[in-house]
Protein backbone atom coordinates (compact mmCIF):
# COMPACT_ATOMS: atom_id res chain seq x y z
CA UNK A 1 0.00 0.00 0.00
CA UNK A 2 1.24 3.22 -0.58
CA UNK A 3 0.03 6.82 0.94
CA UNK A 4 -3.08 8.08 0.12
CA UNK A 5 -2.63 9.98 -3.48
CA UNK A 6 -1.09 7.26 -5.24
CA UNK A 7 -2.83 4.94 -3.87
CA UNK A 8 -5.89 6.34 -4.75
CA UNK A 9 -4.64 6.85 -8.56
CA UNK A 10 -3.89 2.65 -8.71
CA UNK A 11 -7.26 1.74 -7.26
CA UNK A 12 -8.81 4.29 -10.00
CA UNK A 13 -6.63 3.10 -13.18
CA UNK A 14 -7.31 -0.64 -11.72
CA UNK A 15 -10.66 -0.51 -12.25
CA UNK A 16 -10.77 0.38 -15.35
CA UNK A 17 -11.00 -2.93 -17.87
CA UNK A 18 -8.13 -4.48 -18.83
CA UNK A 19 -6.08 -3.17 -16.46
CA UNK A 20 -4.82 -5.15 -13.40
CA UNK A 21 -3.30 -4.27 -10.04
CA UNK A 22 0.34 -4.26 -11.68
CA UNK A 23 -0.41 -2.05 -14.56
CA UNK A 24 -2.24 0.06 -12.80
CA UNK A 25 1.01 0.29 -10.29
CA UNK A 26 3.40 0.72 -13.61
CA UNK A 27 0.77 3.36 -15.13
CA UNK A 28 0.36 5.67 -11.85
CA UNK A 29 4.41 5.75 -10.96
CA UNK A 30 5.07 6.27 -14.85
CA UNK A 31 2.39 9.68 -14.47
CA UNK A 32 4.45 10.53 -11.45
CA UNK A 33 7.57 10.99 -13.42
CA UNK A 34 5.65 12.53 -16.85
CA UNK A 35 6.47 15.80 -17.65
CA UNK A 36 3.74 18.20 -15.52
CA UNK A 37 1.94 19.13 -19.52
CA UNK A 38 1.57 15.62 -20.61
CA UNK A 39 -0.21 14.96 -17.49
CA UNK A 40 -2.59 18.09 -17.77
CA UNK A 41 -3.16 17.05 -21.15
CA UNK A 42 -4.05 13.88 -20.16
CA UNK A 43 -5.89 15.45 -17.53
CA UNK A 44 -7.97 17.56 -20.05
CA UNK A 45 -8.49 14.91 -22.57
CA UNK A 46 -10.62 12.91 -19.58
CA UNK A 47 -12.45 16.23 -18.81
CA UNK A 48 -13.35 17.18 -22.27
CA UNK A 49 -14.73 13.12 -22.30
CA UNK A 50 -16.81 13.72 -19.48
CA UNK A 51 -18.33 16.90 -21.04
CA UNK A 52 -18.67 17.01 -24.76
CA UNK A 53 -18.71 13.54 -25.50
CA UNK A 54 -22.52 12.32 -25.37
CA UNK A 55 -25.09 9.46 -27.16
CA UNK A 56 -26.27 10.22 -30.67
CA UNK A 57 -29.44 11.15 -29.75
CA UNK A 58 -30.68 8.50 -33.28
CA UNK A 59 -28.71 5.57 -32.91
CA UNK A 60 -26.74 6.02 -29.88
CA UNK A 61 -23.20 6.06 -30.99
CA UNK A 62 -20.97 8.43 -29.76
CA UNK A 63 -21.40 12.16 -30.71
CA UNK A 64 -19.99 15.52 -30.04
CA UNK A 65 -23.23 17.31 -31.03
CA UNK A 66 -26.66 16.13 -31.28
CA UNK A 67 -26.42 13.34 -33.61
CA UNK A 68 -23.30 11.70 -34.52
CA UNK A 69 -21.65 12.16 -37.64
CA UNK A 70 -22.30 9.13 -39.75
CA UNK A 71 -26.56 10.04 -38.96
CA UNK A 72 -25.90 13.62 -40.29
CA UNK A 73 -23.92 12.39 -43.41
CA UNK A 74 -26.44 12.98 -46.24
CA UNK A 75 -24.86 10.86 -48.28
CA UNK A 76 -25.50 7.54 -46.51
CA UNK A 77 -28.33 5.98 -47.52
CA UNK A 78 -31.58 5.32 -44.97
CA UNK A 79 -32.82 1.97 -45.98
CA UNK A 80 -30.38 -0.02 -44.70
CA UNK A 81 -29.48 -0.45 -40.90
CA UNK A 82 -27.05 -1.79 -39.31
CA UNK A 83 -27.09 -3.21 -35.32
CA UNK A 84 -24.32 -3.34 -33.31
CA UNK A 85 -23.75 -4.06 -29.39
CA UNK A 86 -21.29 -1.05 -28.96
CA UNK A 87 -19.77 2.51 -30.80
CA UNK A 88 -16.69 0.53 -30.95
CA UNK A 89 -18.39 -2.13 -33.67
CA UNK A 90 -19.48 0.98 -35.45
CA UNK A 91 -16.13 2.21 -36.09
CA UNK A 92 -14.75 -1.38 -36.67
CA UNK A 93 -17.13 -1.92 -39.73
CA UNK A 94 -16.76 1.87 -40.67
CA UNK A 95 -13.08 0.73 -41.38
CA UNK A 96 -14.64 -1.71 -44.13
CA UNK A 97 -15.77 0.85 -46.30
CA UNK A 98 -18.07 -1.10 -47.00
CA UNK A 99 -21.12 -0.03 -45.28
CA UNK A 100 -22.77 2.77 -46.54
CA UNK A 101 -26.08 2.76 -44.63
CA UNK A 102 -27.34 3.93 -40.94
CA UNK A 103 -26.29 2.25 -37.40
CA UNK A 104 -28.17 1.63 -34.79
CA UNK A 105 -25.97 1.09 -31.49
CA UNK A 106 -27.74 -1.43 -28.57
CA UNK A 107 -25.50 -0.49 -25.88
CA UNK A 108 -24.73 -4.25 -25.05
CA UNK A 109 -26.43 -8.25 -25.25
CA UNK A 110 -28.73 -9.39 -23.50
CA UNK A 111 -27.11 -11.98 -20.84
CA UNK A 112 -29.29 -12.37 -17.85
CA UNK A 113 -26.16 -13.24 -15.76
CA UNK A 114 -25.10 -9.45 -15.81
CA UNK A 115 -29.08 -8.62 -15.04
CA UNK A 116 -29.21 -6.96 -19.40
CA UNK A 117 -32.35 -7.43 -20.44
CA UNK A 118 -33.99 -6.03 -23.66
CA UNK A 119 -35.27 -3.33 -21.43
CA UNK A 120 -31.78 -2.56 -20.93
CA UNK A 121 -30.94 -2.08 -24.41
CA UNK A 122 -32.05 0.50 -26.37
CA UNK A 123 -34.77 -2.02 -28.17
CA UNK A 124 -37.26 0.29 -27.83
CA UNK A 125 -35.26 2.88 -29.62
CA UNK A 126 -34.63 0.56 -32.48
CA UNK A 127 -38.47 -0.52 -33.20
CA UNK A 128 -39.31 3.23 -33.13
CA UNK A 129 -36.90 4.27 -35.51
CA UNK A 130 -37.87 0.94 -38.00
CA UNK A 131 -42.00 2.00 -37.25
CA UNK A 132 -41.43 5.30 -39.74
CA UNK A 133 -40.65 2.92 -42.46
CA UNK A 134 -37.46 4.55 -44.29
CA UNK A 135 -35.59 1.24 -43.28
CA UNK A 136 -35.99 -1.70 -45.95
CA UNK A 137 -33.05 -4.20 -44.43
CA UNK A 138 -31.90 -4.97 -41.58
CA UNK A 139 -28.45 -6.33 -40.78
CA UNK A 140 -27.77 -8.14 -37.65
CA UNK A 141 -24.25 -7.29 -36.46
CA UNK A 142 -23.74 -8.47 -32.82
CA UNK A 143 -20.73 -10.29 -31.48
CA UNK A 144 -20.69 -14.48 -32.68
CA UNK A 145 -20.42 -15.08 -29.36
CA UNK A 146 -23.88 -16.78 -26.94
CA UNK A 147 -25.24 -13.59 -25.71
CA UNK A 148 -24.83 -12.07 -29.09
CA UNK A 149 -26.52 -14.90 -30.98
CA UNK A 150 -29.52 -14.45 -28.17
CA UNK A 151 -29.59 -10.96 -29.18
CA UNK A 152 -29.96 -11.47 -32.86
CA UNK A 153 -32.29 -14.58 -32.07
CA UNK A 154 -34.35 -11.97 -30.40
CA UNK A 155 -34.35 -9.20 -32.16
CA UNK A 156 -35.30 -11.04 -35.23
CA UNK A 157 -38.29 -12.51 -33.88
CA UNK A 158 -39.59 -9.04 -32.68
CA UNK A 159 -39.32 -7.57 -35.59
CA UNK A 160 -40.22 -10.60 -37.91
CA UNK A 161 -43.82 -8.89 -38.34
CA UNK A 162 -42.75 -5.95 -40.24
CA UNK A 163 -41.49 -7.79 -43.38
CA UNK A 164 -37.74 -6.02 -42.86
CA UNK A 165 -35.30 -8.24 -45.12
CA UNK A 166 -32.99 -9.33 -42.02
CA UNK A 167 -29.61 -10.71 -42.19
CA UNK A 168 -26.77 -11.60 -39.46
CA UNK A 169 -23.18 -11.18 -40.49
CA UNK A 170 -21.73 -14.36 -41.79
CA UNK A 171 -19.52 -15.96 -39.78
CA UNK A 172 -16.94 -18.77 -40.53
CA UNK A 173 -13.28 -18.54 -41.58
CA UNK A 174 -11.10 -15.37 -41.90
CA UNK A 175 -9.58 -14.36 -44.31
CA UNK A 176 -5.58 -15.32 -45.22
CA UNK A 177 -5.98 -18.34 -42.56
CA UNK A 178 -5.82 -21.92 -42.83
CA UNK A 179 -8.15 -24.16 -42.76
CA UNK A 180 -6.66 -26.50 -40.40
CA UNK A 181 -6.38 -24.16 -38.05
CA UNK A 182 -9.81 -23.19 -37.39
CA UNK A 183 -11.89 -24.78 -34.74
CA UNK A 184 -14.41 -27.15 -35.27
CA UNK A 185 -17.23 -24.90 -34.21
CA UNK A 186 -16.18 -21.91 -36.57
CA UNK A 187 -15.20 -24.40 -39.70
CA UNK A 188 -19.11 -26.14 -38.77
CA UNK A 189 -20.54 -22.33 -39.43
CA UNK A 190 -18.49 -22.09 -42.39
CA UNK A 191 -19.57 -24.85 -43.90
CA UNK A 192 -23.55 -23.79 -43.29
CA UNK A 193 -23.09 -20.63 -43.95
CA UNK A 194 -21.12 -21.85 -47.51
CA UNK A 195 -21.73 -19.97 -51.17
CA UNK A 196 -22.23 -21.03 -54.60
CA UNK A 197 -19.44 -20.37 -56.88
CA UNK A 198 -20.79 -18.20 -60.06
CA UNK A 199 -18.65 -19.63 -62.69
CA UNK B 1 0.08 -45.55 -24.85
CA UNK B 2 2.16 -44.92 -22.12
CA UNK B 3 4.25 -42.71 -20.30
CA UNK B 4 7.90 -42.71 -21.04
CA UNK B 5 9.20 -39.78 -18.51
CA UNK B 6 6.76 -37.60 -15.97
CA UNK B 7 8.38 -34.42 -14.97
CA UNK B 8 5.99 -32.23 -12.28
CA UNK B 9 6.96 -29.10 -10.47
CA UNK B 10 5.02 -27.27 -7.57
CA UNK B 11 2.32 -29.63 -7.85
CA UNK B 12 0.85 -30.67 -4.89
CA UNK B 13 3.22 -31.54 -1.99
CA UNK B 14 6.35 -32.47 -4.85
CA UNK B 15 8.71 -29.13 -5.64
CA UNK B 16 10.65 -31.32 -8.90
CA UNK B 17 10.11 -34.57 -9.82
CA UNK B 18 11.67 -36.58 -12.46
CA UNK B 19 10.62 -39.14 -13.21
CA UNK B 20 11.43 -42.67 -16.24
CA UNK B 21 8.44 -44.82 -16.51
CA UNK B 22 7.99 -47.70 -19.34
CA UNK B 23 5.32 -49.68 -20.10
CA UNK B 24 4.01 -52.54 -18.31
CA UNK B 25 2.90 -52.49 -14.35
CA UNK B 26 4.59 -50.32 -12.30
CA UNK B 27 4.04 -49.83 -8.56
CA UNK B 28 4.20 -46.34 -6.69
CA UNK B 29 4.74 -47.60 -3.13
CA UNK B 30 5.44 -45.40 0.04
CA UNK B 31 4.01 -44.70 3.30
CA UNK B 32 0.46 -42.44 3.46
CA UNK B 33 0.88 -38.63 2.83
CA UNK B 34 4.06 -39.35 1.12
CA UNK B 35 2.47 -38.29 -2.31
CA UNK B 36 2.04 -41.56 -4.54
CA UNK B 37 -0.99 -40.84 -6.00
CA UNK B 38 -0.23 -36.86 -6.20
CA UNK B 39 2.18 -38.54 -9.08
CA UNK B 40 -0.66 -40.55 -11.02
CA UNK B 41 -3.24 -37.48 -10.17
CA UNK B 42 -0.49 -35.83 -12.41
CA UNK B 43 -0.77 -38.10 -15.15
CA UNK B 44 -4.70 -38.16 -14.84
CA UNK B 45 -4.56 -34.19 -14.91
CA UNK B 46 -3.31 -34.65 -18.20
CA UNK B 47 -6.19 -36.63 -20.07
CA UNK B 48 -9.00 -34.71 -18.48
CA UNK B 49 -7.69 -31.55 -17.04
CA UNK B 50 -9.12 -32.02 -13.91
CA UNK B 51 -8.60 -34.15 -10.75
CA UNK B 52 -10.27 -37.04 -9.63
CA UNK B 53 -9.53 -35.83 -6.49
CA UNK B 54 -10.79 -32.13 -6.05
CA UNK B 55 -12.54 -29.88 -8.35
CA UNK B 56 -10.99 -26.94 -8.40
CA UNK B 57 -7.36 -26.35 -9.58
CA UNK B 58 -6.14 -24.17 -6.42
CA UNK B 59 -5.26 -27.40 -4.12
CA UNK B 60 -3.05 -29.16 -7.21
CA UNK B 61 -0.11 -26.13 -6.76
CA UNK B 62 2.36 -26.37 -3.84
CA UNK B 63 2.06 -24.31 -0.95
CA UNK B 64 3.44 -21.09 -2.11
CA UNK B 65 4.35 -21.69 -5.55
CA UNK B 66 2.17 -19.52 -7.88
CA UNK B 67 1.87 -22.28 -10.59
CA UNK B 68 2.16 -26.06 -11.13
CA UNK B 69 4.12 -27.90 -14.25
CA UNK B 70 2.78 -31.33 -15.34
CA UNK B 71 5.14 -32.82 -18.55
CA UNK B 72 5.33 -35.94 -20.03
CA UNK B 73 6.85 -37.76 -22.55
CA UNK B 74 4.39 -40.80 -24.16
CA UNK B 75 4.68 -43.04 -26.61
CA UNK B 76 2.27 -43.64 -28.76
CA UNK B 77 2.78 -46.90 -31.18
CA UNK B 78 5.82 -45.79 -32.60
CA UNK B 79 5.13 -41.78 -31.98
CA UNK B 80 6.28 -39.80 -29.12
CA UNK B 81 4.01 -37.29 -27.98
CA UNK B 82 5.47 -34.48 -25.51
CA UNK B 83 2.43 -32.64 -23.52
CA UNK B 84 3.01 -29.87 -21.02
CA UNK B 85 0.45 -28.29 -18.99
CA UNK B 86 1.00 -25.23 -16.74
CA UNK B 87 -1.83 -25.32 -13.87
CA UNK B 88 -2.69 -21.14 -13.13
CA UNK B 89 -5.77 -21.61 -10.75
CA UNK B 90 -8.37 -19.05 -11.73
CA UNK B 91 -6.46 -18.23 -14.44
CA UNK B 92 -6.40 -20.26 -18.04
CA UNK B 93 -4.02 -23.41 -18.16
CA UNK B 94 -1.48 -23.08 -20.49
CA UNK B 95 -0.73 -26.22 -22.92
CA UNK B 96 1.96 -27.08 -25.01
CA UNK B 97 1.99 -30.45 -26.96
CA UNK B 98 5.41 -31.18 -29.25
CA UNK B 99 6.52 -27.91 -28.13
CA UNK B 100 3.73 -26.12 -29.60
CA UNK B 101 1.58 -24.14 -27.42
CA UNK B 102 -2.22 -24.95 -28.15
CA UNK B 103 -4.14 -22.28 -28.98
CA UNK B 104 -7.17 -23.61 -26.49
CA UNK B 105 -6.30 -25.74 -23.68
CA UNK B 106 -9.43 -27.70 -24.39
CA UNK B 107 -7.91 -29.34 -27.93
CA UNK B 108 -5.49 -31.53 -25.78
CA UNK B 109 -8.52 -33.31 -24.43
CA UNK B 110 -8.64 -36.83 -26.06
CA UNK B 111 -4.83 -36.85 -26.98
CA UNK B 112 -3.90 -38.60 -23.66
CA UNK B 113 -6.15 -41.36 -22.70
CA UNK B 114 -6.23 -42.95 -18.58
CA UNK B 115 -8.78 -44.63 -17.25
CA UNK B 116 -8.54 -44.14 -13.59
CA UNK B 117 -9.95 -46.61 -10.82
CA UNK B 118 -9.76 -44.81 -7.02
CA UNK B 119 -11.85 -45.46 -4.02
CA UNK B 120 -13.40 -42.35 -4.73
CA UNK B 121 -15.48 -44.56 -7.74
CA UNK B 122 -17.42 -46.07 -5.28
CA UNK B 123 -19.71 -42.63 -5.14
CA UNK B 124 -20.19 -43.72 -9.20
CA UNK B 125 -22.66 -46.19 -7.59
CA UNK B 126 -23.55 -44.94 -4.28
CA UNK B 127 -23.42 -41.13 -4.85
CA UNK B 128 -25.06 -38.12 -6.61
CA UNK B 129 -25.91 -38.25 -9.93
CA UNK B 130 -23.42 -35.81 -10.71
CA UNK B 131 -20.59 -38.18 -10.41
CA UNK B 132 -22.20 -39.88 -12.35
CA UNK B 133 -22.38 -37.31 -15.15
CA UNK B 134 -19.52 -36.14 -14.65
CA UNK B 135 -17.91 -39.50 -15.27
CA UNK B 136 -20.11 -39.79 -18.64
CA UNK B 137 -18.90 -36.70 -19.83
CA UNK B 138 -15.45 -37.18 -19.07
CA UNK B 139 -15.33 -40.24 -21.02
CA UNK B 140 -17.93 -38.53 -24.17
CA UNK B 141 -15.16 -36.10 -24.49
CA UNK B 142 -12.07 -38.31 -24.66
CA UNK B 143 -13.82 -40.13 -27.45
CA UNK B 144 -14.92 -36.96 -29.24
CA UNK B 145 -13.75 -34.03 -28.23
CA UNK B 146 -15.57 -31.77 -30.00
CA UNK B 147 -18.20 -32.65 -27.75
CA UNK B 148 -16.13 -30.62 -25.05
CA UNK B 149 -17.11 -27.23 -26.69
CA UNK B 150 -21.08 -28.12 -27.12
CA UNK B 151 -20.18 -29.35 -23.01
CA UNK B 152 -19.50 -25.84 -22.21
CA UNK B 153 -21.45 -24.01 -24.25
CA UNK B 154 -24.63 -25.92 -22.74
CA UNK B 155 -23.26 -24.87 -19.25
CA UNK B 156 -23.33 -21.13 -20.39
CA UNK B 157 -26.27 -21.62 -22.15
CA UNK B 158 -27.99 -22.95 -18.35
CA UNK B 159 -26.25 -20.27 -16.51
CA UNK B 160 -27.70 -17.54 -18.44
CA UNK B 161 -31.42 -19.61 -18.69
CA UNK B 162 -31.23 -20.03 -14.91
CA UNK B 163 -30.52 -16.16 -13.96
CA UNK B 164 -33.21 -15.03 -16.06
CA UNK B 165 -35.42 -17.64 -14.72
CA UNK B 166 -34.56 -16.76 -11.21
CA UNK B 167 -35.49 -12.88 -11.96
CA UNK B 168 -38.39 -13.92 -13.87
CA UNK B 169 -39.94 -15.19 -10.82
CA UNK B 170 -39.41 -11.79 -9.37
CA UNK B 171 -40.83 -10.17 -12.22
CA UNK B 172 -43.21 -12.31 -13.99
CA UNK B 173 -43.83 -11.84 -17.27
CA UNK B 174 -40.92 -9.27 -17.99
CA UNK B 175 -37.94 -10.70 -18.45
CA UNK B 176 -39.81 -13.78 -20.17
CA UNK B 177 -40.04 -12.76 -23.61
CA UNK B 178 -36.43 -13.69 -23.94
CA UNK B 179 -36.92 -17.19 -22.49
CA UNK B 180 -37.59 -18.52 -25.83
CA UNK B 181 -34.62 -17.54 -27.17
CA UNK B 182 -32.43 -19.04 -25.02
CA UNK B 183 -34.70 -22.33 -25.09
CA UNK B 184 -33.40 -22.45 -28.64
CA UNK B 185 -29.84 -22.32 -27.49
CA UNK B 186 -30.20 -25.31 -24.88
CA UNK B 187 -32.25 -27.37 -26.85
CA UNK B 188 -29.77 -27.50 -29.39
CA UNK B 189 -26.66 -28.19 -27.39
CA UNK B 190 -29.18 -30.11 -25.41
CA UNK B 191 -29.87 -32.47 -27.78
CA UNK B 192 -26.29 -32.87 -29.18
CA UNK B 193 -25.23 -33.71 -25.38
CA UNK B 194 -28.26 -35.98 -25.33
CA UNK B 195 -27.46 -38.30 -28.45
CA UNK B 196 -23.60 -38.58 -27.62
CA UNK B 197 -23.98 -40.08 -23.99
CA UNK B 198 -27.10 -42.42 -25.30
CA UNK B 199 -24.56 -42.90 -27.58
CA UNK B 200 -22.02 -43.51 -24.93
CA UNK B 201 -24.57 -45.98 -22.78
CA UNK B 202 -25.22 -48.15 -25.65
CA UNK B 203 -22.14 -48.39 -26.46
CA UNK B 204 -20.84 -49.14 -23.01
CA UNK B 205 -23.29 -51.79 -21.69
CA UNK B 206 -22.12 -54.96 -23.22
CA UNK B 207 -18.62 -54.26 -21.59
CA UNK B 208 -19.95 -53.42 -18.05
CA UNK B 209 -21.98 -56.85 -18.22
CA UNK B 210 -19.16 -58.76 -19.35
CA UNK B 211 -16.22 -57.08 -16.73
CA UNK B 212 -19.54 -57.07 -13.87
CA UNK B 213 -19.60 -61.25 -14.54
CA UNK B 214 -15.67 -61.25 -14.76
CA UNK B 215 -15.48 -59.38 -11.30
CA UNK B 216 -18.14 -60.58 -9.06
CA UNK B 217 -17.56 -64.03 -10.39
CA UNK B 218 -19.68 -67.62 -11.95
CA UNK B 219 -23.30 -67.51 -11.18
CA UNK B 220 -23.53 -63.70 -10.74
CA UNK B 221 -26.57 -62.08 -11.35
CA UNK B 222 -26.27 -59.70 -14.97
CA UNK B 223 -25.46 -56.09 -14.57
CA UNK B 224 -26.51 -53.12 -17.17
CA UNK B 225 -26.74 -49.53 -17.97
CA UNK B 226 -29.28 -47.32 -18.29
CA UNK B 227 -30.13 -44.05 -19.16
CA UNK B 228 -32.94 -41.68 -17.04
CA UNK B 229 -33.57 -38.17 -18.41
CA UNK B 230 -35.65 -34.99 -17.81
CA UNK B 231 -36.64 -35.90 -21.60
CA UNK B 232 -38.46 -38.53 -21.93
CA UNK B 233 -37.45 -39.67 -25.00
CA UNK B 234 -34.26 -39.92 -24.06
CA UNK B 235 -34.15 -42.83 -21.71
CA UNK B 236 -36.47 -43.76 -18.92
CA UNK B 237 -33.58 -45.55 -16.53
CA UNK B 238 -34.06 -49.34 -17.86
CA UNK B 239 -31.35 -51.26 -19.14
CA UNK B 240 -30.26 -50.75 -22.15
CA UNK B 241 -30.95 -53.65 -25.00
CA UNK B 242 -28.11 -54.69 -27.42
CA UNK B 243 -28.85 -53.15 -30.39
CA UNK B 244 -31.65 -50.73 -29.64
CA UNK B 245 -31.89 -47.96 -31.36
CA UNK B 246 -30.99 -44.39 -30.53
CA UNK B 247 -32.48 -41.31 -31.40
CA UNK B 248 -31.10 -38.61 -33.18
CA UNK B 249 -29.80 -35.44 -32.13
CA UNK B 250 -32.32 -33.29 -33.76
CA UNK B 251 -35.07 -35.99 -32.46
CA UNK B 252 -33.95 -35.16 -29.12
CA UNK B 253 -33.34 -31.38 -29.40
CA UNK B 254 -37.22 -31.63 -30.34
CA UNK B 255 -38.53 -34.00 -27.96
CA UNK B 256 -36.52 -31.29 -25.32
CA UNK B 257 -38.24 -28.33 -26.63
CA UNK B 258 -41.53 -30.06 -26.21
CA UNK B 259 -40.71 -31.08 -22.27
CA UNK B 260 -39.32 -27.52 -21.52
CA UNK B 261 -42.81 -25.94 -22.83
CA UNK B 262 -44.70 -28.74 -20.89
CA UNK B 263 -42.78 -27.81 -18.13
CA UNK B 264 -42.60 -23.80 -18.34
CA UNK B 265 -44.99 -23.32 -15.46
CA UNK B 266 -42.75 -25.55 -12.80
CA UNK B 267 -39.29 -23.59 -13.89
CA UNK B 268 -40.75 -20.61 -13.30
CA UNK B 269 -41.90 -21.32 -9.82
CA UNK B 270 -38.80 -23.14 -9.04
CA UNK B 271 -36.33 -20.16 -11.19
CA UNK B 272 -34.62 -22.90 -12.35
CA UNK B 273 -33.92 -25.27 -15.54
CA UNK B 274 -35.78 -28.64 -14.88
CA UNK B 275 -35.09 -30.54 -18.16
CA UNK B 276 -32.03 -31.43 -19.81
CA UNK B 277 -28.96 -33.50 -19.68
CA UNK B 278 -27.46 -31.72 -16.35
CA UNK B 279 -30.64 -32.96 -14.49
CA UNK B 280 -30.16 -36.63 -15.82
CA UNK B 281 -28.74 -39.65 -14.46
CA UNK B 282 -27.28 -42.88 -15.41
CA UNK B 283 -28.39 -45.75 -14.01
CA UNK B 284 -26.73 -49.08 -13.05
CA UNK B 285 -28.62 -52.03 -13.13
CA UNK B 286 -27.70 -55.41 -10.61
CA UNK B 287 -30.24 -58.06 -12.33
CA UNK B 288 -34.00 -56.90 -11.71
CA UNK B 289 -33.15 -53.53 -9.70
CA UNK B 290 -31.30 -50.54 -9.84
CA UNK B 291 -28.04 -51.04 -7.70
CA UNK B 292 -28.10 -47.65 -6.17
CA UNK B 293 -29.57 -48.37 -2.65
CA UNK B 294 -29.96 -51.87 -3.21
CA UNK B 295 -26.54 -53.37 -3.96
CA UNK B 296 -23.88 -54.19 -0.97
CA UNK B 297 -20.99 -52.49 -0.20
CA UNK B 298 -19.39 -55.41 -1.74
CA UNK B 299 -21.51 -55.57 -4.93
CA UNK B 300 -21.22 -51.61 -5.11
CA UNK B 301 -17.91 -52.07 -5.13
CA UNK B 302 -17.56 -54.67 -7.95
CA UNK B 303 -19.61 -52.24 -9.83
CA UNK B 304 -17.48 -49.44 -9.67
CA UNK B 305 -14.20 -51.44 -10.64
CA UNK B 306 -16.96 -53.09 -13.54
CA UNK B 307 -17.66 -49.71 -14.82
CA UNK B 308 -14.06 -48.95 -14.84
CA UNK B 309 -12.81 -52.09 -16.58
CA UNK B 310 -15.68 -51.73 -19.10
CA UNK B 311 -14.43 -48.37 -19.81
CA UNK B 312 -11.34 -49.39 -20.27
CA UNK B 313 -12.22 -51.90 -22.59
CA UNK B 314 -14.52 -49.53 -24.79
CA UNK B 315 -11.45 -47.23 -25.60
CA UNK B 316 -9.10 -50.69 -25.79
CA UNK B 317 -11.83 -51.15 -28.70
CA UNK B 318 -11.39 -48.31 -30.32
CA UNK B 319 -7.20 -49.22 -30.91
CA UNK B 320 -5.41 -48.44 -28.34
CA UNK B 321 -4.99 -49.21 -24.48
CA UNK B 322 -5.47 -45.66 -22.79
CA UNK B 323 -3.22 -46.05 -19.63
CA UNK B 324 -4.69 -47.52 -16.76
CA UNK B 325 -4.31 -46.41 -12.95
CA UNK B 326 -5.37 -47.62 -9.85
CA UNK B 327 -5.00 -46.07 -6.79
CA UNK B 328 -4.82 -47.19 -3.68
CA UNK B 329 -7.47 -50.22 -4.65
CA UNK B 330 -5.90 -53.36 -4.02
CA UNK B 331 -6.46 -53.50 -0.08
CA UNK B 332 -10.27 -53.09 -0.40
CA UNK B 333 -10.66 -55.69 -2.91
CA UNK B 334 -11.44 -59.52 -1.89
CA UNK B 335 -9.11 -62.27 -3.91
CA UNK B 336 -11.75 -63.15 -6.42
CA UNK B 337 -11.92 -59.56 -7.44
CA UNK B 338 -8.20 -58.95 -7.48
CA UNK B 339 -7.35 -61.53 -9.70
CA UNK B 340 -10.14 -59.83 -12.36
CA UNK B 341 -8.47 -56.64 -11.60
CA UNK B 342 -5.01 -58.05 -12.13
CA UNK B 343 -5.73 -60.08 -15.64
CA UNK B 344 -6.35 -56.54 -16.79
CA UNK B 345 -3.90 -54.64 -15.14
CA UNK B 346 -0.78 -57.24 -16.47
CA UNK B 347 -2.36 -57.40 -20.08
CA UNK B 348 -2.60 -52.89 -20.47
CA UNK B 349 0.33 -51.20 -22.22
CA UNK B 350 0.84 -49.67 -19.25
CA UNK B 351 -0.62 -50.01 -15.60
CA UNK B 352 0.19 -47.14 -12.69
CA UNK B 353 -0.58 -48.72 -9.20
CA UNK B 354 -0.20 -46.95 -5.59
CA UNK B 355 0.00 -48.91 -2.59
CA UNK B 356 1.00 -48.15 1.01
CA UNK B 357 2.46 -51.65 1.59
CA UNK B 358 3.80 -53.70 -1.55
CA UNK B 359 2.45 -56.62 -0.37
CA UNK B 360 -1.20 -55.46 -1.23
CA UNK B 361 -0.56 -55.74 -5.09
CA UNK B 362 -0.37 -58.76 -6.80
CA UNK B 363 2.56 -60.42 -6.96
CA UNK B 364 2.93 -60.16 -11.15
CA UNK B 365 2.55 -56.69 -10.92
CA UNK B 366 5.27 -56.05 -8.35
CA UNK B 367 8.27 -56.04 -11.42
CA UNK B 368 8.73 -52.23 -11.34
CA UNK B 369 8.64 -50.07 -7.99
CA UNK B 370 9.11 -46.28 -7.61
CA UNK B 371 9.56 -46.04 -3.88
CA UNK B 372 8.14 -42.63 -2.54
CA UNK B 373 8.83 -41.24 0.77
CA UNK B 374 11.17 -38.62 2.32
CA UNK B 375 10.79 -36.17 -0.51
CA UNK B 376 12.02 -38.35 -3.25
CA UNK B 377 10.86 -40.53 -5.70
CA UNK B 378 12.93 -43.97 -7.05
CA UNK B 379 12.69 -45.74 -9.15
CA UNK B 380 13.61 -49.79 -8.66
CA UNK B 381 13.89 -52.75 -10.59
CA UNK B 382 14.36 -56.40 -9.71
CA UNK B 383 17.75 -56.82 -10.63
CA UNK B 384 18.50 -60.85 -12.89
CA UNK B 385 19.32 -62.14 -9.72
CA UNK B 386 16.46 -63.18 -7.13
CA UNK B 387 16.21 -60.07 -4.14
CA UNK B 388 18.73 -58.32 -6.58
CA UNK B 389 17.81 -54.22 -6.32
CA UNK B 390 18.77 -51.57 -8.40
CA UNK B 391 18.39 -48.22 -8.08
CA UNK B 392 17.78 -46.73 -11.47
CA UNK B 393 16.98 -42.86 -10.91
CA UNK B 394 16.90 -40.89 -8.02
CA UNK B 395 15.70 -37.33 -7.91
CA UNK B 396 16.24 -34.95 -4.62
CA UNK B 397 13.34 -32.53 -4.34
Amino acid sequence: MYEGAVQDLIDELGRLPGVGPKSAQRIAFHLLSAESTDVSRLVAALTRVQQEVRFCVTCYNVAEAEQCRICRDPRRTDDVLCVVEEPKDVVAIERTREFRGRYHVLGGAISPIDGVGPDDLRVKELMTRLMNGAVTELIIATDPNLEGEATAAYLARLVSPMGLAVSRLASGLPVGGDLEYADEVTLGRAFEGRRRIDA
Amino acid sequence: MYVRHLQVGSFRNWEHVDLPLGPGPTVFVGRNGEGKTNLVEAIGYLATMGSHRVSSDAPLVRHGAEQAVVRAALRRGDRELLVEIEINPGRANRVRVNRGPLPRPRELLGMVRTVLFAPEDLALVRGDPTERRRFLDELLVTRTPRLAGVRSDYDRVLKQRNALLKTARLARGKAIETLDVWDGHLTDYGGQLLAARLHLVADLAPHMSEAYAEVAGEGAVVAGLGYSSTVPLAGTGSAVAPGAPVPSAAELTEAMRERIAERRNDELDRGMTLVGPHRDDLVIHLGPAQAKGFASHGESWSLALALKLATFALLRGEGEDPILILDDVFATLDAERRAALAAVARSAEQTLITAAVVDDVPEELRGVRVEVGGGYAVVVKDGPGVGERAVVEGRVP
